[in-house]
C-alpha cells in the first residue's frame, strides 16, 4: 500500500500508529513490512490499514488473488522472471 | 502527477509478488531469504497463546503462557513498478495456518531440503500441494557437499513425476536467484499445463 497525497499532509503525531504507518508507506509496503517495522502482528496492521484506506488516506495496490485471471497471472509471472534474469 | 498516479493504481498492474520458502528446522530458510533480499531480512511475528497448550513443552518455562511464531521476509525490487518479497515460513508447521494469508497470492514457493533430515520437509510439500501453489525442491548443499541426488530424494519424498527437484547454495545470492527463477518458470509451465485459475488458496478452513 501506500500514502496518497492527502495522507501525506496529514499533521505529524508520532503517538499515533496510523501516523507511522501512513509514515511508513510513503514509499509503496506490504502488510509484513509495516507489521515487521512497527514490531506488531500483521493482523494488527490490517485493522490500521483499513481504517486508513476509508479515510482514503492510503490506497491499496493490486496483488495476486483469487479474482485475479489467467492472463494477468501470468504477466505477474513473467514480470517477475524478467527482473530475476536482470539482476 | 504522482498523485494521479497513485489513484489509478489499484485498478492497474500487480506492483508486488511473493515466492514463500519453507522448509524444515534449520533447512536454511533464513539463509536463502538473506541471500536474495536487498535489505536486512524483516521479521514479523504472531503471538501463540492456547493453541500450544499441550503441544508445545513448557515444563521448563512454566510461566512462559505464549510464544511467537516468526517469520522472515526478504525484499527485491525487480523494476520500478514491481517488488518481489520472499518469505521464510516458521518451522513449526502446525501453526502456518497463522500464516495463510501471507502465503495466498505466493506465485511460487520453494521447498527447502536438507538430506540429513529428509523427512521435515513432507509437511511442506503437503501444506503447497493441497493449497495448490506451484512448488519445486531445492537441495541445499550444506558446505558444498551434495549428499545425495535430486532423483533420489525425489523418490524419498514420493514426489510427482513433474516435480523440479534441483540443487542450491542458501548462501549464494546467485544460488539463491537461480532457485527463484527456476520456481518462477515452474510456476509459468504449471499455469500453461492446466489453464484454471487457483483455488482460492486455504480460503476456507485449514487443511
Amino acid at each position: 500500500m501506500q500514502t496518497t497525497r492527502a495522507g501525506n499532509s496529514v499533521p505529524p503525531n508520532a503517538t499515533s500508529p496510523l501516523w507511522t504507518v501512513m509514515q511508513l508507506c510513503y514509499e509503496t509496503r506490504s502488510v509484513a513490512e509495516i507489521a515487521a517495522h512497527m514490531g506488531v502482528p500483521p493482523g494488527v496492521v490490517k485493522v490500521l490499514v483499513a481504517d486508513l484506506l476509508n479515510e482514503g488516506l492510503v490506497v491499496v495496490h493490486a496483488t495476486l488473488g483469487e479474482d485475479t485471471s489467467l492472463a494477468e497471472r501470468r504477466d505477474l509471472i513473467e514480470r517477475v522472471l524478467i527482473g530475476l534474469r536482470a539482476q | 502527477m504522482d498523485y494521479a498516479h497513485n489513484n489509478r493504481a489499484p485498478q492497474n498492474r500487480i506492483t508486488s509478488a511473493k515466492i514463500v520458502v519453507a522448509g524444515g528446522f534449520g533447512a536454511g530458510k533464513t539463509t536463502f531469504v538473506g541471500a536474495t533480499s536487498e535489505i536486512v531480512p524483516l521479521r514479523t511475528e504472531a503471538p501463540m497463546t492456547s493453541a500450544s497448550v499441550g503441544v508445545d513443552d513448557l515444563h521448563a518455562t512454566p510461566d512462559k503462557v505464549s510464544t511467537t511464531v516468526a517469520m522472515d521476509f526478504g525484499r527485491l525490487t525487480l523494476a520500478e513498478d514491481l517488488v518481489l518479497y520472499v518469505f521464510g515460513t516458521p518451522g513449526q508447521h502446525r501453526f502456518w495456518f497463522m500464516w495463510d494469508d501471507i502465503v495466498r497470492g505466493a506465485i511460487a514457493a520453494v521447498v527447502l531440503v536438507d538430506t540429513r533430515r529428509l523427512a521435515d520437509s513432507f509437511s511442506a510439500i503437503d501444506y503447497f500441494e493441497s493449497r495448490d501453489i506451484p512448488f519445486l525442491v531445492a537441495i541445499n548443499k550444506f558446505n558444498g557437499i551434495q549428499q545425495h541426488a535430486p532423483d533420489d530424494v525425489r523418490e524419498a519424498l514420493a514426489l510427482p513425476p513433474d516435480t523440479v527437484v534441483i540443487t542450491c547454495d542458501a548462501r549464494s545470492p546467485q544460488s539463491a536467484k537461480e532457485v527463484l527463477i527456476a520456481a518462477s518458470q515452474y510456476a509459468l509451465t504449471k499455469l500453461d499445463r492446466r489453464p484454471m485459475p487457483a483455488r482460492p488458496a486455504g480460503a476456507h478452513g485449514y487443511v
